[in-house]
C-alpha cells in the first residue's frame, strides 16, 4: 500500500504534461492523414471523404518512377550494409577483445556522429570527381551512399543477438565432426537470422526515410520518393503530397511492428 | 600460454579483422575518406563556376566568420554569418531545454505504468521516431501555416481574425525540431528512469523530504546520465538541421546545414562551404568527447 501512496503520480503535472505531448505528437500527424482524404484542396474547407488524391498519386508518373526508385536503392542499400554488418558482427563479437576492435567500433558508427549535411558535401566532392575521371553515371553512387550510413543500424540488432547467444551449441557442433562451414551454415545461421532480418529491416527503413545524403549525391533524374516531396514542398501545396505521405507512413508502421515482434521473440 | 594456444589467439584476431574488412572498406570509401577530401578542399581557393581552383588558400576557413571589404581589403565581421552561427546555436539550445522540459515527465509517465501498458506508450514514442524526418515537418507545416490547423480553428472561434504569422519564422524552425526531435530525447530518459528504483522515493519521503527536495536531491542525480545522453542526441542533429529549417523556415531562416548547401549552390563557395562543415564536425566532435567524459564518470562513480 506505502508504493501506492508514493506513487510517481504524485508528483505534480507529470501525467498531464505527458498527456498533452501524446496529442502534440500525433495531432499533426492525424492531420496530415486526415487531409489526404480531403476532397476539397485547402486545409481549411472539409469537402468530403475522397480517394482522389491517392488516385491522383498513383497516377503521376513521377511519384511511380521515385517510388520504384526509393525501393530499389532501399534494397540493395539494406542487402550490401547487412551482408557486410553480419560478417562485421560474427568478428567482433565471441572473440577475446582484440587490439583495434574499438577502432572497428568507432568506424562502423561514424554514420551515426557526422552530421548528414557534412557527410553530403563530402560525397557531393567524391563523387563530382569520380564521375568527371571515369564518366561513369547511374544510380549506384547512390546506393553505396545509403549502404554506408545503413552499416550501423544494422550492425546494432545483429550485435545484440549474437551476445546473446549460446557458445556451447557451436562446440558441441564441432565436437561433432561438423566443419566450420557446416557449424556456421546449420547451428550459428538459424540463431542468428532474427538478428539479420531485424537489421535489414532497419536498414531499409533508413534508407527508404533518408533526403539530406540522397538530395547531394542524386544526379538529375534521380529523385526518390523523399526529394521528390521536398521538391515538391517549395510550390503550391495539395493533399497529393499528404497522400504519398499517408502511404510511406503506413509502410514504415508495418515494417516496425513486424521488426518489434521479430525482436521480441528473442526473450 | 603454449605456442598452440597463441597461434589460435592470432588466428581468432585474423579472422576478426578478416571479417570486419568489407564493412571497413564500405566505410573508408563512402563515409570516413570523403571527410578528408572535405579537409583537403577547405584550403583550396572557389572556382569561377563552383568547384575549387587548385591553389592553397586560406579564404574558406577565414570566411567562415570574416568579410572582406570590397574597396580596402580589410576584412571584417561578417554580420551576415554571425546571425545564422547564433540562430542555429540558440534554436538548438532552446529546443533541447524545451524537449527536456516536456521530455522528462513524459519519460517519467510511460516509465510508471505498469508492465503491460508500459511496452505499447514506449511503442507510441518509437513510431514518431521511425517515421521519416521529412513526413513530421510537413505535419507540423500542416498545423502552423497560415492556412494551417492551428489558424482555422483559433479563427473558427472567433479568438484572431487575422492568422497567426508563424511559418517561414524563427519559431516555426524552433516548433519543428523540437517536435521531430523529441523522441530522441525521451527515450534515452525512459532508459534511465526505468532502472530507478522507487523504494528510494519512498525513504525520502519518510525523511520528510517535500516533494522539490525529492525531485531535486534523489532523481535528478540518478537520472542524470539519460539526461545527459538525451541532450546530446537532440542538440547534435539540431545544430547540423537542414530539412526543418528548409521546409519551415522557408529558405530565410537559414541555419548552418542550409548555410552549407548555400555555398555549394548559388553561392559557389566550395572551399567555404567545406569549412563550414568541418566547422559544424569539430563543434558536434567536442559535444559528443564531452558526453564520453561524463558518462564515463557517472559509471566510474556508480561502481
Amino acid at each position: 500500500m506505502a508504493i501506492k501512496t508514493f506513487s510517481v503520480s504524485t508528483l505534480p503535472g507529470f501525467t498531464a504534461t505527458a498527456v498533452i505531448v501524446f496529442v502534440a505528437l500525433y495531432l499533426p500527424i492525424l492531420t496530415l492523414v486526415a487531409y489526404s482524404f480531403n476532397a476539397s484542396q485547402s486545409v481549411a474547407i472539409w469537402g468530403g471523404f475522397s480517394w482522389d488524391w491517392y488516385i491522383k498519386a498513383w497516377n503521376n508518373d513521377a511519384v511511380k518512377d521515385a517510388t520504384v526508385r526509393s525501393l530499389l536503392i532501399a534494397v540493395c542499400a539494406a542487402v550490401i550494409s547487412t551482408a557486410v554488418a553480419t560478417m562485421a558482427a560474427l568478428g567482433t563479437t565471441r572473440r577475446k577483445a582484440f587490439k583495434g576492435q574499438t577502432f572497428i567500433y568507432v568506424m562502423i558508427n561514424q554514420p551515426l556522429m557526422v552530421p548528414e549535411i557534412v557527410t553530403a558535401v563530402s560525397l557531393l566532392i567524391l563523387f563530382g570527381m569520380v564521375k568527371q575521371v571515369t564518366g561513369i553515371q547511374g544510380i549506384g553512387y547512390v546506393i553505396f551512399a545509403h549502404a554506408a550510413f545503413c552499416i550501423p543500424f544494422a550492425y546494432l540488432p545483429i550485435r545484440a543477438r549474437l551476445e546473446g547467444m549460446d557458445l556451447t551449441l557451436e562446440t558441441a557442433a564441432a565436437d561433432l565432426y561438423a566443419s566450420p562451414w557446416q557449424t556456421f551454415r546449420h547451428v550459428t545461421l538459424p540463431i542468428l537470422l532474427p538478428g539479420v532480418i531485424a537489421g535489414a529491416m532497419l536498414a531499409f527503413v533508413i534508407s527508404l526515410d533518408d533526403v539530406v545524403i540522397t538530395e547531394f549525391t542524386k544526379s538529375g533524374g534521380q529523385d526518390t520518393l523523399p526529394t521528390y516531396m521536398l521538391g515538391q514542398m517549395r510550390r503550391q501545396l495539395t493533399p497529393e503530397i499528404n497522400a504519398i505521405s499517408s502511404m510511406l507512413l503506413a509502410l514504415t508502421i508495418v515494417l516496425l511492428t513486424a521488426f518489434f515482434l521479430l525482436t521480441r521473440k528473442n526473450d | 600460454m603454449s605456442a598452440a594456444e597463441e597461434a589460435q589467439a592470432a588466428q581468432s584476431v585474423r579472422n576478426g579483422w578478416l571479417l570486419s574488412t568489407p564493412a571497413l572498406v564500405i566505410l573508408t570509401l563512402f563515409a570516413v575518406g570523403p571527410l578528408l577530401i572535405v579537409v583537403v578542399y577547405s584550403f583550396l581557393a572557389p572556382g569561377q563556376y563552383g568547384n575549387v581552383e587548385w591553389k592553397l588558400s586560406l579564404d574558406g576557413w577565414r570566411g567562415i566568420l570574416w568579410t572582406k571589404d570590397i574597396f580596402d581589403d580589410t576584412y571584417g565581421l561578417a554580420d551576415a554569418n554571425v546571425t545564422i552561427f547564433w540562430r542555429s546555436i540558440k534554436l538548438s539550445i532552446l529546443t533541447t531545454v524545451l524537449t527536456f522540459a516536456v521530455g522528462f515527465p513524459t519519460a517519467w509517465f510511460i516509465a510508471t505504468r505498469p508492465a503491460k501498458s508500459r511496452a505499447l506508450w514506449l511503442f507510441l514514442i518509437t513510431i514518431p521516431f521511425w517515421t521519416n524526418l521529412l513526413i513530421r515537418t510537413y505535419a507540423i507545416n500542416e498545423v502552423i501555416r497560415n492556412e494551417g490547423l492551428l489558424n482555422t480553428v483559433l479563427i473558427k472561434l472567433g479568438l484572431i481574425s487575422e492568422p497567426l504569422r508563424i511559418i517561414y519564422t524563427d519559431t516555426a524552425v524552433f516548433i519543428g525540431m523540437a517536435y521531430v526531435y523529441l523522441p530522441l530525447m525521451v527515450l534515452p530518459l525512459f532508459a534511465a528512469i526505468d532502472r530507478f528504483d522507487m523504494r528510494l522515493l519512498e525513504a525520502a519521503y519518510d525523511l520528510y523530504a517535500s516533494r522539490m527536495q525529492v525531485l531535486r536531491r534523489v532523481i535528478l542525480p540518478i537520472v542524470k546520465p539519460g539526461i545527459i545522453a538525451g541532450s546530446i542526441l537532440v542538440f547534435v542533429p539540431s545544430l547540423g538541421a537542414y530539412v526543418t529549417p528548409r521546409v519551415l523556415g522557408g529558405g530565410k531562416q537559414m541555419m548552418i546545414g542550409n548555410f552549407i548547401d548555400l555555398q555549394f549552390g548559388q553561392g559557389r563557395n566550395w572551399p567555404l562551404g567545406a569549412a563550414l562543415s568541418l566547422t559544424l564536425l569539430i563543434i558536434v566532435t567536442a559535444a559528443l568527447l564531452i558526453y564520453v567524459k561524463y558518462a564515463n564518470r557517472d559509471v566510474s562513480n556508480g561502481h
